[in-house]
């Protein structure tokens, strides 16, 4: 073929990594006793279409693996063969190895044959180690799906009948009936017929429409795939009938339905009798599910490091915003129009027109954001697995549930947050629920819960990760911290600083060391990283209950809702969301500490404050007086003090600019934004200002 | 036909000067005068106020809102220890953008007196910079250049972008 198939490489690794998403949570699914045949039917269909694109693209070792798993996952879906937890196992397994073959094709490396091979051993011994037993409906099948080259007919005559008649737009779709000819002719003697009775009288010919449609026979040993393959590319587009030469008495018929009918997907499902059930009709189906399958698995393959810089929007989003930009053309050709012939009478029009415009570009602004939003379950997608893996190996029992999957976050957030939960999770589950026995002697459920929850709440997504485990002992916890030197032993500490010790770097309170988890250099890593996006991390628990973990987080990383202030004659903006209050602070209220640093009372609790003016060197500041000035009281990293400013002008949402693209990073400056005037504006770190004033 | 031929050699020989020659931006800092690569050199405009930037050296003047870009400015005849010159309407800024690395390129503006010409200089006849100690800072002249019996020295602008990225380093 001509094309160019590598411009098609980044969107086939992006669907089958989907794919190999969809298997895994499938077979996760998967209920022992009971199966669910659609679950067995999207786990089949992610492995035909992997399958599919990796032999059109060439990607043999690809495809022969799955070619393997295909044929056990049909088995299973027939009702041939039982679902065995071992052989879900295997089928795990495999998954993995597909991904990192994949992941090894995308980054041009080699693929390690060892693991594949092993894999493929492992999945062939299932496969044959049960078709032994289970011969009985096999006979009767006369073509099995998968059964890739046709055998040889016995009266010699080998071949197929293709009746092929593509809709009128055939050709606006790029595909060329004689190129494909050219290729069927490749694979043996071709017989064509042509059936021109469509065509249309010379005068309502419109000559980019294809009104012919053809009867093809031909003749050679070709399997069913390589037929297949050359229509591959005009399925859609096309009636296409495919019969076995041998078996054109009607033996069995591959049919194709152009515009496959939710009847056929339900008569699918029923239909366990594989005589009747053909590949075309399997890839008929197969199309008609797509676009669900899309849906609830849009997310981009994170593991594809090279695929982060693209994104996957849902149409819906695309359409409103070009409904968006098309109200604002009119409005602007409206304003435009008052603009040319403006008399005073017509100020209100220019009023209503501004105040359109207004509306428009924030709701334009609000959703070209939305773009950038992915459904959580983009992370919690892969957690099912995690807590599958991990709860065997910890030989605990163990219930994972997801609420809220579908709140949706900025793209950013998403792919940041994944690890800092990975670990949270890993400690739940390791450290949080106990041994089945353990749970039933303190008269719990054997199986543990550990339920993810994400929601909206406030401007912030929080997400919580709970389990009914044991809880947190905060004796334990506190001794611990005495005996690593973390604190005194007379130090007195509330039940949240007691919880947050977990936090801190070389802290671990497992007794010994597993692979899962208990090294004590994960929490402090997970709560700066959770930091570093501008959010924070709660811990609550109740001994012999279990431990709740809330991370809360910014919607975006792009908008911040800001509150401007000055000094002298700077604009500075400090996160709406680290301003505790502000206040007029009197004489009084002030302490100075060793002579130098200064203090306030607020409420009983002493502040430090940090002179915005001096620690940025403002030389203009109209307020160098405590009182005269105004006193903001920040928050950043559980550490609170007065910022001393010389006034507080306006809330506003800000678009976040980086200064490190051109620049360099500045301490006490987390970006920087650009005002309404045109002019730069600081946007202030405020855990960055407290280090800062400390030096 | 013997007239074509001709024209092809000539034509040839442009080409092979053409190849030799690099183009430089003049602008002068007191009675100096320096030259950027005019392939570095994204826009010339006229200076406007900064928003400055707390805790740097005074000749890091600030940021400034280049269509949405964050874009520093610098002041290159106090980076050179020239001393400073009040900002007049005429006083110019030179936005210059470093190669891309990784498919960024940095952009930052450079405040200088005023722009004088664009150079033509053949690579030949450059001079490498001399050495004058550490008492002249001359890491990011690249060479020098004469033209018209002036000396004119020429700035690696790569060097001269990056020199904030070490200080950064050097700083954390």
């Amino acid at each position: 073929m001509s094309i160019d198939m590598a411009q098609f490489h980044q969107v086939f690794f992006e669907e089958s990594f989907e794919g190999l998403e969809a298997m895994e949570s499938g077979l996760l699914n998967l209920d022992m006793g009971d199966v669910d045949d659609e679950e067995i039917n999207t786990i089949f269909r992610a492995a035909h279409s992997i399958k599919g694109g990796s032999g059109t693209f060439g990607f043999t070792s690809v495809s022969d693996f799955t070619h393997v798993m295909e044929t056990l996952l049909d088995e299973m879906r027939d009702g041939r063969r039982q679902v065995t937890q071992t052989a879900v196992d295997v089928l795990l397994g495999s998954v993995d190895c597909l991904k990192e073959m994949l992941t090894a094709i995308q980054d041009e490396q080699e693929i390690d044959e060892a693991s594949v091979a092993e894999h493929k051993k492992t999945l062939e011994i299932e496969l044959n180690g049960e078709e032994n037993n289970s011969v009985t409906v096999e006979t009767s099948a006369v073509e099995t799906i998968n059964t890739e080259l046709l055998q040889a007919d016995e009266d010699g005559e080998q071949g197929w009948h293709i009746a092929f008649s593509p809709h009128t737009h055939l050709l606006k779709t790029g595909n060329d009936p004689v190129r494909m000819f050219r290729e069927l002719s490749g694979l043996g003697e071709l017989t064509i017929t042509v059936d021109f009775q469509g065509v249309p009288d010379l005068y309502d010919l419109d000559p980019e429409e294809c009104h012919l449609s053809w009867d093809i026979n031909i003749t050679g040993a070709i399997s069913a795939a390589e037929i297949d393959d050359i229509f591959d590319w005009v399925e859609e587009d096309c009636d296409l009938a495919v019969q076995s030469l041998s078996a054109k008495a009607g033996k069995a018929q591959i049919t194709s339905t152009p515009n496959p009918t939710a009847a056929t997907v339900a008569g699918q499902d029923e239909t366990h009798a594989p005589t009747t059930e053909t590949q075309s009709q399997v890839k008929a189906v197969k199309t008609a599910n797509k676009p669900q399958a899309k849906k609830t698995n849009k997310e981009v393959a994170k593991s594809s490091a090279k695929g982060s810089g693209s994104i996957r929007v849902d149409t819906a989003k695309i359409d409103t915003l070009i409904n968006m930009v098309g109200e604002l053309v009119i409005t602007q050709s409206m304003l435009s129009l008052v603009g040319e012939h403006f008399e005073l009478n017509r100020l209100d029009q220019l009023k209503n027109g501004l105040a359109q415009l207004e509306r428009h570009t924030r709701e334009l602004q609000e959703s070209v954001m939305n773009i950038r939003m992915l459904p959580i379950s983009f992370v919690f997608g892969r957690f099912p697995r995690l807590v599958h893996d991990l709860s065997t190996k910890l030989e605990k029992k163990i219930e994972l549930v997801l609420i809220g999957e579908n709140t949706e976050v900025d793209k950013t957030v998403v792919e940041l947050l994944s690890d800092p939960l990975v670990h949270l999770l890993r400690n739940s589950l390791d450290h949080g629920i106990e041994m089945p026995a353990e749970r039933a002697a303190s008269g719990k459920p054997e199986t543990g819960t550990v339920t993810l929850e994400a929601y909206h709440r406030g401007g912030m997504i929080v997400i919580e990760v709970r389990d009914d485990g044991k809880g947190l002992n905060k004796d334990v916890l506190r001794a611990k911290a005495i005996e690593k030197g973390l604190i005194d032993g007379d130090t007195v500490l509330t039940d949240k600083q007691t919880f947050e010790l977990i936090f801190m770097a070389g802290f671990s309170t497992a007794e010994k060391l597993t692979d899962v988890s208990g090294r004590g250099v994960g929490m402090d890593v997970v709560r700066r990283n959770i930091q570093s996006l501008g959010g924070n991390i709660e811990i609550t628990s109740e001994l012999g209950k279990g431990t709740t973990i809330a991370i809360h987080l910014p919607l975006t990383l792009a908008i911040l809702d800001g509150q401007s202030i000055a000094v002298g004659d700077e604009r500075f903006i400090i996160p709406l969301g680290s301003i505790i209050e502000s206040v007029n602070i009197k004489e009084n209220m002030i302490n100075r500490v060793a002579g130098k640093g200064e203090t306030f009372r607020l409420r009983n609790e002493y502040l430090p404050i940090v002179r915005m003016h001096e620690i940025f060197e403002v030389k203009t500041a109209l307020a160098t007086k405590l009182t005269e000035g105004l006193v903001v009281v920040v928050e950043g990293q559980g550490m609170r003090c007065g910022l001393f400013i010389d006034d507080l002008l306006g809330q506003q949402q800000v678009v976040i600019k980086s200064l490190e693209a051109n620049y360099r990073k500045v301490e006490g400056v987390s970006g920087a934004t650009i005002l309404g005037d045109g002019s730069v504006a600081l946007i202030l770190d405020i855990p960055g200002l407290v280090r800062l004033s400390n030096q | 036909m013997a007239e074509l031929v001709e024209n092809n050699g000539t034509e040839l020989t442009e080409e092979m000067k053409l190849a030799n020659r690099v183009q430089f931006l003049s602008f002068t800092l007191g009675d100096e005068e320096y030259g950027v690569d005019i392939l570095r050199v994204q826009e010339i405009r006229s200076w406007e106020p900064v928003s400055r930037i707390p805790n740097v050296p005074d000749y890091e003047k600030g940021v400034v809102n280049l269509r949405g870009a964050i874009v520093p400015i610098i002041d290159l005849r106090e980076r050179f220890g020239l001393g400073h010159l009040a900002y007049t309407p005429l006083t110019v800024v030179v936005v210059l953008q470093t190669q891309a690395e990784q498919g960024h390129a940095r952009i930052m503006g450079v405040v200088v007196d005023s722009v004088s010409d664009v150079i033509d200089v053949e690579e030949k006849t450059i001079q490498s910079a001399p050495n004058f100690g550490t008492k002249v800072s001359t890491e990011f002249i690249n060479g020098l250049a004469s033209v018209n019996e002036r000396m004119v020295m020429l700035l690696d602008v790569n060097k001269l972008l990056k020199l904030d990225g070490l200080d950064n380093e050097d700083e954390s």
